[in-house]
């Protein structure tokens, strides 16, 4: 498989001149907007890795007086902060994907729904907004973008429940299909891409799609912001290109004693250490959203595992089955086995649930939650049981 | 048409069908549980996932649309896993006391576990003793926490049938319950106690409040007259309790059961509805006289029927404003019962401190309505004790009677005479008919102009049904109505209800007197009535309901001579002094929340 060397990049947050890229995408066809997002290769920057570019044509192709463009700014995986730093350094390059993505699809109406948590940043936003609103304004073209935001819950990153929470209701997903593309926001068609992804835009129509796809592997192009935490020497924010290895990347963010990286948040997979050297970050490989956590030899698996758990117990938003009682059900299990209330068997039990919360979840949420339990215990299930 | 196979039988459907409808069409039977015909699709329980080949997730069939060329499995080695998997996850945070329990046998997560869960639990029990809480605050509902399983099928019936939302989902994650405004108990939020989210509950935790063991202590007690007065609705949905099929009409063995129980005097509620009809139709009629001739300000019409206390509560929470147009009748059961301890007890000369009045009802609001304080104007409790069609099965059960083997019956006299205008009152429309039939001759002197009595617009389980009628060769008395076309309108459901008033207040629509009822189908649909409930078996009680009116003798509610004797003997004439103290009430405005 084709791997990369660990390189940094600055592209993200290069700083770029907007009436440029907007002037240089508003002489573009429509077709051709979308074709060049196709072309590179871009995929959803959020996690799930959905072609950004396809996603835009299905939108584009509805008819429809009204579409929408949301920017899902619900910044929840934890270990994800990537977001906030795009959106106080270059919310500019956000605003101006949007547009893009607005006269592709033939939006004249943005939403960028933030994390409640990051309300401190609105006023600076805010401003940004209206130099943006100016801006569009002067060039002759018509989009305009609000804020919506969070109460909080991290099931409102997932696009459908994000929708229903903008519109007034209890953050819950909806069935699919229809998809957003189809029937999105207020039932119109609907874009929604990350905060990340609307700034590749950004850059694809600066640089033009082969320069871009120069980036990155086949199947995993452009470079990526990664949010580096846990037991390593230099957390932070790194702009890196797509596929490298995960042993790339523990030789120059480990402590030394790396013994499990988290790729992707509570909802990511753990990669053991026998694993660092044949494991890709990237779509091919280990997606993620942006998270990396790294562990050293001093934490406990279990701990780790827990806090997951813990957490999805609470942020289920507990619509279906599955993930609701499922949730409950391996954070209990997992403290029973540790407890020895259960037997050591019971794990098995554990995995075919956390199997079955994959392939029965309603929404990407408890469908993520097998990941981070299954690849814990199949990794480290003596330190789960003693 | 969309064609698809599903365990490889080919399969078309309409465009729009879903996944569960073309296995219906191939008599593929799929487990559900969240579904429910009355309600939107949610697809949150999962337990009707099936396999779609070439797909990574399984799909929930109920909500997931068939699409050309789909191949589904339904009994896949993935499905079963997963299905057994979400049955033993809804165990899990059950309380199963099903032995206790007031659905056991018509629970249909026990059918559920019947199918897929056998031997040990798998996961862990989620209820902790020490942490369940009933509220049993409310006169009609009971809301057991500890077995609800969150469908939403409440939250639902609540929000898009009855437009009340006394039922809303509230936190998330393990803390995810169905819960009131502030959880606040039951008898304190909007609830209108139409006990609609009982016939939708899949499992126990929300049932009517029982009172069962209270009216068997009546009926042992030597010193105590009970009486019982039956609704019209109960008789034609009694039997599916019993083992009929739904439509079937059970009156005369009820009758007899009733006996058979121990009840001093069965009576019926179809007696006092014609009553209503000659104190509403006056009513009516004079509200009408007031606004056409005297041009009184005051007087408000529509006049809106308030035979249903789910109704009467939603004005009173919703819209007090329109509260002047609410008829002051009181319902059947309630007229009935201040009857009973007045007319009755003088008539079988017992003291009414020594009556016991019950009455069975399709309804579980009506427990609320015999508990409100305006309702003792007898003197006494009017009404002691309401027990739903449901619980009424439940006693013939305790009774040991075959039920199937019973004779028929008549009722008792005095008080259990009655028209097939009484007996109409069970489903929508009915209450109109019948003051039709009985105002129109009123002011006439003729029957109203419909083939065999049957005034058919106001019929059906249409949402909102409007008609009018010409009077024409107006009596003299009643001149001042000739030529006018009476404007009717009629809605079933508190959301139809909601949406026909509001119509009425934005001046968009004007009639005359609009029929209400809370629940879908009117009172065939009620509350209290068997489980399941859905259109079709509606459909089949409300056809029960007019055959029923069919084979009466008498057809139309002033011809009821026991109706003609009360107000000789006792009441003098329609909306006299006696009546209005007796059989009239009022209403207060309640909280919005």
């Amino acid at each position: 498989m084709e791997t990369k060397k660990l390189n940094k990049v600055d592209l993200i947050f290069e700083h770029v001149d907007p009436r440029v890229i907007l002037t240089k995408a508003f002489k573009m066809s429509n077709d051709d907007i979308i074709n060049e997002v196709i072309e590179s290769g871009l995929k959803g920057r959020g996690g799930a890795g959905f072609p950004t570019g396809m996603k835009w044509k299905f939108a584009a192709g509805e008819k429809s007086k009204e579409k929408y463009i949301v920017c899902n700014a619900d910044e929840g995986e934890p270990g994800t902060f990537k977001d906030r730093e795009i959106l106080d350094r270059v919310a500019y390059k956000v605003y101006s994907g949007m547009a893009i993505a607005g006269k592709a699809i033939g939006a004249k109406k943005g939403v960028v729904y933030l994390r409640a948590e990051y309300k401190f940043l609105i006023p600076q936003l805010m401003m940004e907004l209206d130099g943006f609103h100016t801006l569009i304004k002067d060039i002759g073209y018509n989009f305009q973008i609000e804020y919506k935001l969070g109460s909080g819950a991290y099931i409102c990153g997932e696009e459908s429940a994000l929708f229903e929470s903008i519109e007034g209701y209890r953050g819950e997903p909806r069935n699919k299909p229809p998809y957003p593309t189809q029937n999105g926001l207020f039932g119109k068609p609907t874009v929604i891409n990350n905060v990340e992804t609307l700034v590749n835009i950004v850059i694809i129509v600066n640089y033009g799609s082969a320069k871009y796809k120069s980036h990155g592997t086949r199947f995993s192009t452009g470079a990526k912001v990664f949010s580096v935490s846990g037991d390593t020497p230099n957390p932070g924010i790194y702009e890196l290109e797509l596929g490298m290895s995960v042993l790339e990347f523990v030789n120059e963010f480990g402590d030394g004693d790396t013994k499990a990286v988290q790729v992707g948040g509570a909802s990511g997979l753990c990669v053991p250490r026998k694993l660092f050297a044949s494991t890709i970050i990237g779509f091919e490989g280990v997606p993620t959203g942006g998270s990396v956590k790294l562990f050293n030899s001093t934490r406990s698996m279990y701990n780790v595992l827990h806090n997951y758990l813990d957490f999805f117990n609470e942020e289920s938003c507990g619509n279906c089955t599955p993930c609701r009682v499922g949730c409950q059900q391996l954070l209990l299990g997992v403290e029973a086995v540790k407890k020895g209330d259960m037997k050591s068997s019971y794990l098995n039990e554990l995995a075919k649930l956390a199997d079955t919360m994959k392939v029965a979840s309603k929404c990407g949420l408890g469908q993520s939650v097998g990941n981070a339990f299954n690849s814990i215990l199949e990794n480290f299930r003596e330190e789960i049981i003693y | 048409m969309i064609n698809l196979t599903i365990n490889s039988k080919p399969v078309s459907v309409p465009e729009g069908s879903t996944v569960l409808k073309a296995a219906e069409k191939l008599n593929i039977h799929i487990p559900t549980l969240c579904n429910h015909d009355d309600l939107c699709v949610v697809g949150n329980c999962r337990v009707c996932v099936v396999e779609q080949k070439g797909a990574r997730a399984l799909i929930a069939s109920c909500a997931h649309p068939a699409t050309e060329g789909m191949e589904i499995l339904t009994n896949s080695l993935k499905v079963r896993n997963a299905r057994k998997h979400i049955v033993e996850l809804l165990l899990s945070e059950h309380r199963a006391d099903c032995t206790k329990c007031y659905r056991n046998q018509n629970c249909e997560l026990q059918t559920l576990a019947n199918a897929y869960s056998y031997g040990d639990h798998l996961f862990i029990n989620l209820i902790k003793d020490h942490e369940i809480m009933i509220d049993q605050t409310s006169a009609s509902i009971v809301k057991d926490d500890s077995k609800c399983i969150r469908c939403q099928r409440c939250v639902r019936t609540c929000a898009e049938l009855q437009k009340v939302s006394a039922l809303a989902v509230s936190g998330k994650g393990c803390n995810q319950k169905i819960s009131t405004f502030h959880d606040r108990p039951l008898s304190h939020v909007v609830c209108t106690n139409c006990g609609q989210c009982i016939i939708r509950c899949p499992t126990g935790a929300l049932t009517e409040k029982t009172q069962i063991e209270q009216v068997w202590d009546a009926i042992y007690n030597q010193g105590k007259h009970v009486v019982v007065q039956t609704a019209p609705a109960v008789r034609v949905a009694l039997g599916e309790d019993l083992g009929y099929d739904p439509g079937e009409r059970v009156t005369g063995k009820l009758v007899t059961a009733l006996r058979q129980i121990g009840f001093d005097s069965v009576l019926d509620t179809d007696f006092s509805a014609d009553l209503t009809i000659m104190e509403e139709g006056t009513e009516l009629l004079t509200r009408l006289k007031k606004v056409l001739v005297d041009g009184d300000k005051e007087t408000a019409l529509p006049l809106f029927t308030s035979c249903s206390p789910g109704w009467i509560k939603f004005i009173e929470h919703k819209k007090p404003g329109l509260i002047p147009h609410l008829s002051t009748c009181k319902s059947p059961q309630q007229m009935f019962g201040v009857l009973a301890k007045t007319y009755y007890a003088g008539k079988r000369k017992l003291n009414p401190a020594d009556i016991v009045s019950v009455s069975i009802m399709p309804c579980t609001a009506k427990k609320f309505e015999a508990n409100r304080p305006e309702m003792r104007a007898s003197g006494y409790k009017d009404v002691d004790f309401v027990l739903t069609t449901r619980e009424l099965a439940i006693m013939i059960r305790q009774s040991g009677i075959d039920f199937r083997a019973l004779e028929t019956d008549n009722y008792d006299s005095i008080m259990g005479t009655s028209t097939g205008a009484g007996v109409i009152f069970g489903a929508t429309g009915g209450v109109m008919e019948a003051a039709l039939r009985t105002a129109y001759e009123i002011v006439t002197g003729k029957e109203v102009p419909f083939k065999d009595l049957n005034i058919v617009p106001v019929r059906g389980l249409e949402g909102v049904k409007e008609a009018s009628l010409k009077i024409e060769g107006c009596k003299k008395e009643w001149a001042f109505l000739e030529g006018v076309e009476l404007q009717v309108a009629i809605a079933h459901g508190l959301t139809n209800a909601d949406k026909l008033i509001s119509k009425v207040v934005s001046g968009e629509a004007s009639y005359h007197f609009i029929e209400i009822m809370a629940c879908p189908g009117g009172c065939i649909g009620g509350g209290g009535q068997p489980i399941p409930t859905n259109n079709t078996i509606r459909q089949k009680r409300v056809d029960a309901i007019y055959a029923e009116d069919m084979e009466m003798k008498l057809r139309k509610s002033h011809d009821n001579p026991e109706i003609i004797a009360v107000y000789k003997d006792f009441l003098g004439e329609p909306n006299s002094h006696k009546a209005h103290e007796l059989l009239h009430t009022q209403y207060i405005e309640r909280i919005r929340n």
